[in-house]
């Protein structure tokens, strides 16, 4: 039931034709999208939401159902605009920067086709600073939409005006929240926002904002044009869709494809990676999501079907779908001590549990890595993720304290036994 | 009107209250750092954690959350006593236990919350955090490695003073607070930060290891360092006042103080003026109180004598020297030590109409002549909230930098007869225009053509009177109520070359017009006053005696005595009371509480404390506006009068502040 080359969506995303404008019409973007527009907003919306698909950036909030919630018209005179979140940090992701590379005329059509669908004047593509020759492609695809009068004034003949901005960041892993992305589009300092009011209401520069992924507003188009029936045959209920996976890790052929939502994970790694390295029997644990989501021990991720439910049921998460496959020779509390790292250097220093938690969890980390800990220091790690786990302004503190959660959950032996061997070193 | 239950009580909360609001309005106290009733929201501090239903299944910060219909709020369930003792211990792990050597010891928010909220001991084994000093100018110290990030400071300059100097650097737990490039901070509100911040990170320079908040009597007192009579409270300990700290009054000051105000309290102690000196052959000779009260019969003024009061005196003095020298037969009195003489027929059309409070909801305002930032900072933080509510301002002078956006029409007071096209129209089609008139333009005499402005464009309607006049001393009201103005301004006296002038603290003077005149200076400081006088009766400061001012707006109010005058010294009243043994006249009081009743019967305005009425404002003459306000009257605003001058803070201020030159850090 594996995804056949007629029903991908990205057609370009390993680059083997090349990504502008006229590749990209020979590959059916931009083709009639007056024609899209037509059908109308209410029409665009429902579409969307028939079809299923759930945001791509991680949590999985209905994306047509997203779009709905954006005001049908202005009582105050305030636009309103749509943000694409093109901030890909979270270790274990890069299907946007595949996207953004080689198929950019997908994300700029689907920013025209979204933007129109929630009424909004303009699009800021928010790109992640460190993707720079990404963001040259980007900017580069926009000025050709532009010259093909594709964008702007009168976009596509449609009596519709639009524009696209790129924005690039700075090179912090929290403005990929989509509120902080908004305050750093505004010039300010990354940090998120308290909700409510949601973006929605009121966002960039206080007018009603959409944030969404690069992959859900790129898929739109085709959607449209396929039809919400053809999107929500693959997948299971509630998972529809196809999806760009991003395997790394201990696997023969690391890769980005995509696949049918719910493709269970050995068929996953089986036909697009080559199998893991030195066989099942060598694997250890999977992140299945991204670096934010607790790992699932070999055992129960091995026929798991990979979509939001299902990682769901093995108490982590699809996330990004950003698998991360590590086998026996991995240092599993090492790895997840550099999780915490990386969190604790990307905490934006707004809210206290969050500032203060994510250094005092890594320090826990790293000594527990050494060993040099007392086997009552792993109850403390628990209890100090629980304190940051949801009492912070947005979902970093979530994300640093679960991969520690999974970790303790599924190896709490390894660590324990490491202290034990730590302390007869020391006796000796 | 939303029902939320809070703890099993059901109550009913204002419309847009948060649910922190509810909490209290429920008597629940709720722990806070961040929140301020005066700041934006944060929420960053999560302590005010509670649980709320309907929500998501975790804690809810409580500052953000609007009340709504039918909420459920727990605040005493174990998910919240959980959520505070793990927050508080997270506040904690980073913060230096150096509680015994922290001036914020003893009134610090997070040592009484963490006692009231947080687990007994630590489980932080890790290295703390350090965070490197940074230097916010000579009136607030840091210890930065106490801060907890609650960003009180960064949204109190932002918000309320107006000027980008503090914010925060760098991320997560390196994110630390400073101003840009560690420059001093300079705003005339900067030190409001230091009450604002609710652990030792930001304290009183000044005040460094001076005492414990447990050691200090505390004195409820009125502000004199401008005409706004901002409430504060005075702590002593034994005979010194050692700091001065707003109080809240949302009529008034809200809960801030200008840093002249707070600071300028170490001049009490420098310079004064404790035993009696008479001139002798040009020289200033100490002398005995008897010695001085036999000069000054042998004066013998009769009628020819004068009094000219002082900025920061009260009016009990102002009202005994009306006694005394109207016993004997004089009304020669002036308050208006520059040479004002701006008509006080009046009174309404020299008050500050609008109130304090009231002028917040201006829509248009005509600023002429004034340098509000200096002249009542406490004005400009409120002119500020009315910017941010939408209103216009125009300025007449010469420029300033105003804390909000405003169009400077010049400094020709021709400009009033015709006013350009926009201000013209904005003030036309405001609901609510306002015109403050400062000193600058009172000098320049545009108290006529502004109040003809107030005609033509109907500043004063129902529920509205839009015509204001800012002073700049605290005596100004009271002493204009006690008839302290003459036609002519203090020219009227010199005219009148009298025997003896009487000076009330009177240090603006000059008194090279009184040359013929023997001075008696009644006053406190070693001032511009008493290098005039002939003789010198020492006095109280305004911390020294009980007294009533009256500010701008024509609000009464009393303060208390919180320490001795030094030495010999006495309080005002006393003097003037003994002089008129000296002089063979009675003024009809014997104690203080004779006086105030003399005082009540002779103005009964001045008996009540809370605004006087002073009627309607006069019909508008034809007047015709002309001069050019070249400067405003404060040349520097840490040193405007006696005490802030004898200040050590306040001429630091001033040097490294207002002229740029630099301190060497001591090293520590």
């Amino acid at each position: 039931m594996a995804l056949a080359d007629k029903d991908r969506i990205f057609t370009n995303l390993y680059g083997y034709q090349p990504w502008n404008l006229k590749a990209a019409q020979a590959r059916g973007d931009w083709d009639d999208t007056k024609a899209l527009l037509a059908r109308g907003q209410d029409a665009i919306i429902d579409e969307m939401k028939a079809s299923g698909l759930r945001g791509r950036g991680g949590a999985g909030f209905p994306t047509g159902m997203k779009w709905s919630f954006m005001p049908k018209e202005s009582k105050d005179g305030r636009p309103s605009f749509l943000v694409i979140n093109a901030d890909e940090s979270e270790p274990g992701s890069c299907k946007d920067r595949e996207i953004i590379r080689h198929d950019p005329h997908k994300l700029i059509e689907g920013a025209l086709v979204a933007g129109f669908a929630i009424r909004a004047r303009a699009a800021y593509i928010y790109i992640r600073g460190e993707y720079i020759r990404e963001a040259e492609t980007l900017s580069a695809a926009v000025q050709e939409a532009y010259a093909a009068k594709l964008l702007g004034k009168n976009a596509c003949g449609s009596g519709y005006d639009f524009d696209v901005f790129v924005h690039r960041g700075a090179g912090a892993y929290i403005c990929g929240e989509e509120t902080a992305m908004i305050e750093s589009l505004e010039g300010k300092k990354g940090q998120p926002r308290l909700k409510p009011p949601f973006p929605a209401g009121a966002g960039l520069y206080g007018c009603p904002t959409t944030v969404n992924n690069v992959e859900s507003i790129a898929v739109a188009p085709t959607i449209l044009r396929r039809g919400a029936a053809w999107f929500s045959s693959f997948g299971r209920d509630n998972n529809k869709g196809t999806k760009l996976f991003q395997i790394s890790g201990h696997v023969d052929k690391p890769c980005v494809v995509e696949e049918s939502m719910s493709i269970p994970f050995r068929e996953l790694i089986e036909k697009h990676c080559g199998g893991i390295r030195g066989g099942w029997d060598n694997l250890l644990a999977v992140i299945p999501g991204g670096s934010s989501v607790p790992l699932v021990p070999a055992a129960q991720i091995m026929d798991a079907p990979m979509d939001f439910d299902g990682l769901r049921e093995v108490g982590s998460g699809l996330g990004t779908a950003a698998v991360i496959v590590m086998d026996k020779s991995t240092d599993i509390v090492r790895a997840i001590s550099r999780l915490s790292h990386f969190y604790m250097h990307e905490s934006c220093g707004q809210c206290t549990p969050c500032r203060e938690g994510t250094g005092w969890m890594y320090r826990v980390m790293e000594r527990l890595r050494t060993g040099d800990a007392d086997v009552s220091e792993i109850d403390m790690l628990w209890d100090v993720t629980k304190q940051v786990e949801g009492h912070t302004i947005c979902a970093l503190g979530d994300a640093a304290a679960w991969p520690i959660q999974g970790l303790i959950r599924h190896f709490r032996p390894e660590i324990e036994r490491r202290i034990a061997e730590n302390v007869r070193e020391a006796a000796e | 009107m939303p029902k939320v239950t809070v703890d099993g009580v059901e109550l009913e909360v204002p419309a847009g209250a948060t649910v922190l609001q509810a909490c209290e309005l429920a008597g629940k106290e709720i722990p806070r750092f961040c929140y301020h009733e005066r700041l934006s929201i944060a929420g960053n501090c999560r302590m005010c954690l509670v649980e709320v239903k309907p929500g998501p299944p975790k804690p809810q910060a409580s500052c953000a959350l609007p009340a709504a219909e039918g909420q459920e709020i727990r605040t005493d369930s174990p998910m919240v006593k959980k959520a505070r003792e793990g927050v508080m211990e997270f506040l904690l792990i980073n913060h230096p236990l150096d509680c015994p050597i922290c001036d914020q010891g003893g009134e610090c928010d997070l040592q009484d919350q963490s006692v009231a909220y947080g687990r007994g001991s630590s489980r932080y084994h890790e290295h703390k955090r350090a965070v490197t000093e940074k230097y916010m100018g000579p009136l607030i110290k840091t210890v930065m490695t106490r801060c907890i990030q609650c960003t009180r400071c960064v949204r109190f300059s932002e918000e309320i003073a107006g000027v980008d100097e503090i914010g925060a650097l760098y991320r997560g737990e390196n994110m630390q607070i400073t101003t840009y490039l560690e420059k001093a901070s300079t705003h005339e509100l900067s030190a409001n930060v230091i009450d604002l911040c609710p652990v030792g990170a930001l304290t009183s320079r000044p005040y460094a290891f001076e005492a414990r908040p447990w050691e200090l009597k505390k004195t409820l007192s009125i502000d004199v360092s401008d005409a706004i009579g901002a409430n504060i409270r005075i702590d002593s300990r034994g005979r010194e006042a050692l700091r001065i700290l707003p109080r809240i009054n949302d009529d008034v000051n809200e809960e801030w103080l200008s840093d002249k105000g707070r600071f300028q309290v170490d001049g009490l102690t420098r310079r004064r003026l404790d035993r009696p000196w008479i001139r002798r052959d040009g020289k200033l000779v100490a002398a005995s109180w008897d010695e001085a009260f036999a000069a000054v019969a042998k004066v013998n003024p009769g009628k020819d004598i004068a009094v000219v009061a002082g900025d920061l005196v009260d009016c009990e003095t102002m009202f005994a020297a009306r006694a005394l020298a109207g016993a004997l037969g004089s009304s020669l009195l002036e308050g208006r030590q520059t040479g004002l003489s701006y008509d006080c027929s009046n009174l309404a059309a020299v008050n500050f109409n609008s109130t304090l409070s009231g002028i917040e909801t201006a829509d248009v305002v005509l600023i002429v002549g004034s340098h509000v930032r200096w002249e009542a900072p406490l004005v400009n933080s409120r002119l500020r909230k009315a910017a941010k509510a939408g209103a216009k301002f125009f300025v007449v002078g010469p420029e300033w930098e105003t804390t909000y956006p405003a169009t400077f029409l010049g400094n020709d007071l021709a400009v009033l007869d015709k006013l350009p096209k926009d201000a013209a129209d904005a003030l036309k089609g405001a609901a609510r225009p306002a015109l403050i008139l400062g000193g600058a333009g009172l000098g320049k005499g545009a108290l006529g053509a502004c109040l003809a402005l107030a005609d033509k464009y109907k500043l004063v309607r129902e529920d509205w009177n839009g015509f204001n006049v800012l002073h700049m001393a605290a005596s100004r009201m009271g002493g204009l109520m006690l008839g302290y103005a003459q036609p002519g301004g203090i020219a009227d006296l010199a005219a009148a070359k009298p025997k003896l002038v009487l000076a009330l603290g009177a240090d603006e003077v000059d008194f090279t017009k009184f040359a013929d005149s023997i001075v008696v200076y009644i006053g406190h400081h070693g001032d511009k006053g008493a290098h005039a006088a002939d003789i010198i009766l020492p006095a109280a400061a305004f911390s020294e005696k009980p007294g009533t001012y009256v500010n701008a707006e024509g609000r009464v109010q009393r303060s208390d005595k919180a320490v001795f005058a030094p030495g010999d010294a006495r309080e005002d009243w006393t003097i003037l009371r003994a002089l008129a043994d000296a002089l063979g006249v009675s003024v009809g009081f014997d104690s203080f509480e004779a006086l105030r009743s003399a005082m009540a019967a002779a103005v009964p305005a001045l008996g009540r404390e809370g605004l006087a009425d002073y009627g309607a404002l006069p019909k508008a003459a034809k007047a015709k506006s002309e001069g050019v306000i070249d400067a405003y009257p404060i040349k520097d605003f840490y040193l405007t009068n006696p005490i802030a001058r004898a200040s050590a803070t306040m001429q630091r201020c001033s040097a490294e502040l207002l002229h740029g030159e630099a301190f060497a850090e001591a090293a520590e």
